[in-house]
């Protein structure tokens, strides 16, 4: 691998544990709607041929494509930036009635240093939306705070059976390179 | 005030290319159900499935979420390759989440074929004319985004052609089941959402 190679992961190399580490747990789906926040993810997941990689055209068909994969026995995780979780709202009716297992993965924009007033209203409502809906909201702001935040949605979706987002805040992934 | 029996004549009248009766002509497409593993979507097509299966335990129905039932048979066609997922849903419903067909023809599945029953309206809620009444073909979007196995069903010459290909396609296949606007079959079925994913994995999976 090329010192470049090596600089450009560097930033990164949260995102490439978090991903081994969903892998670890037999997540194999990955459907998202690209955002520069999950880019380690999602091309880490095209280039895994255990995974499947779905790109989504909004993020509500990602909530059922995790229920429909619930269904046939298969683990995935959603993956977002935060302006998605308002299309997703009505869809969570199916997760919190069905009971279905959700993992939400949310690259938060409109938080801290935000220079882009459009991303603030549903910045600032993602939580209590998501609250709303019955989904537990995580935040992270640390780059050593990721694996042990994701590890501990993991064991509270897959095992609990419940619906969780965690909150890739804007402290971790940076305000700027967006 | 137009009761939804009255709109529902008026509905059958400006619309005489709909001429399959939903009742005989789902059953007649599906065929064998137990060699599916089928999503239904809200409504119409809930009762449709509900009572061709006496409510089945390999069957997901939806009584809301609705644009929901493509991505999920999508989702459950990835994660079992092994098994024919099969979706029936209805115009409105697609419609409200009819990019999902492009998400799911980039991908293909082999194994998940659609079946959308098209009656032109609204039924669940008094028959109000849906876009497909208007002009909008849902076949040609399937195919604008991507989806190389298509049919419109019209007529009882045309059901053993679409039996075949939501069974034999090569890729995700998608069948458009043009019907009157008449009523789904009155069908009792479970409302119940978590007892439904609970019934179709123990039943799947040998495990709640």
């Amino acid at each position: 691998m090329s010192a470049d190679v090596d600089a450009e992961r560097d930033p990164s190399s949260w995102q490439n544990e978090l991903y081994d580490l969903l892998r670890r747990h037999r997540v194999t789906q990955f459907a998202y709607v690209p955002d520069a926040g999950h880019r380690v993810l999602i091309d880490r997941s095209l280039a895994d041929p255990e995974a499947r990689s779905v790109a989504l055209t909004t993020e509500e068909e990602g909530v059922a494509l995790l229920a429909g994969a619930d269904l046939g026995g298969e683990r995935a995780a959603l993956l977002m930036q935060s302006s998605g979780v308002g299309n997703c709202i009505n869809m969570l009716s199916l997760v919190k009635g069905g009971r279905f297992p959700m993992l939400m993965l949310v690259s938060m924009r409109g938080d801290f240093g935000e220079g882009n007033p459009w991303q603030f209203p549903m910045g600032q409502a993602v939580e209590p939306v998501l609250e709303a809906m019955g989904v537990i909201c995580m935040r992270v702001a640390r780059a050593d705070e990721v694996a042990a935040t994701v590890g501990a949605a993991l064991t509270m979706v897959f095992q609990s059976g419940h619906a969780v987002a965690v909150l890739l805040t804007q402290r971790l992934i940076g305000a700027k390179p967006f | 005030m137009a009761t939804p029996h009255d709109r529902r004549g008026t509905a059958a009248a400006v619309a005489p290319d709909f001429v399959l009766d939903r009742t005989q002509a789902v059953p007649a497409l599906i065929g064998r159900h137990e060699d599916f593993l089928i999503i239904a979507g809200l409504a119409g097509t809930a009762r449709d499935v509900a009572a061709l299966t006496r409510d089945g335990a390999h069957t997901y129905a939806l009584a809301g979420v609705m644009g929901a039932a493509c991505a999920m048979g999508l989702g459950l066609a990835l994660a079992r390759p092994d098994r024919r997922v099969l979706v029936v849903t209805g115009d409105g419903e697609l419609l409200m989440n009819v990019g999902t067909l492009a998400t799911i023809a980039v991908i293909n599945p082999p194994n998940l074929s659609i079946v959308c029953v098209d009656n032109g309206h609204y039924g669940e809620t008094g028959y109000q004319k849906s876009h497909t009444s208007l002009g909008v073909d849902l076949e040609k979007m399937a195919v604008g985004a991507g989806l190389k196995i298509t049919r419109t069903v019209r007529s009882e010459a045309d059901l053993a052609d679409g039996a075949r290909l939501i069974r034999n396609g090569n890729g995700t296949a998608f069948v458009l089941l043009r019907v009157k606007p008449t009523d789904p079959p009155s069908y009792k079925r479970s409302l119940d959402p978590a007892m439904g994913r609970l019934r179709f994995r123990q039943s799947l999976l040998g495990r709640p």
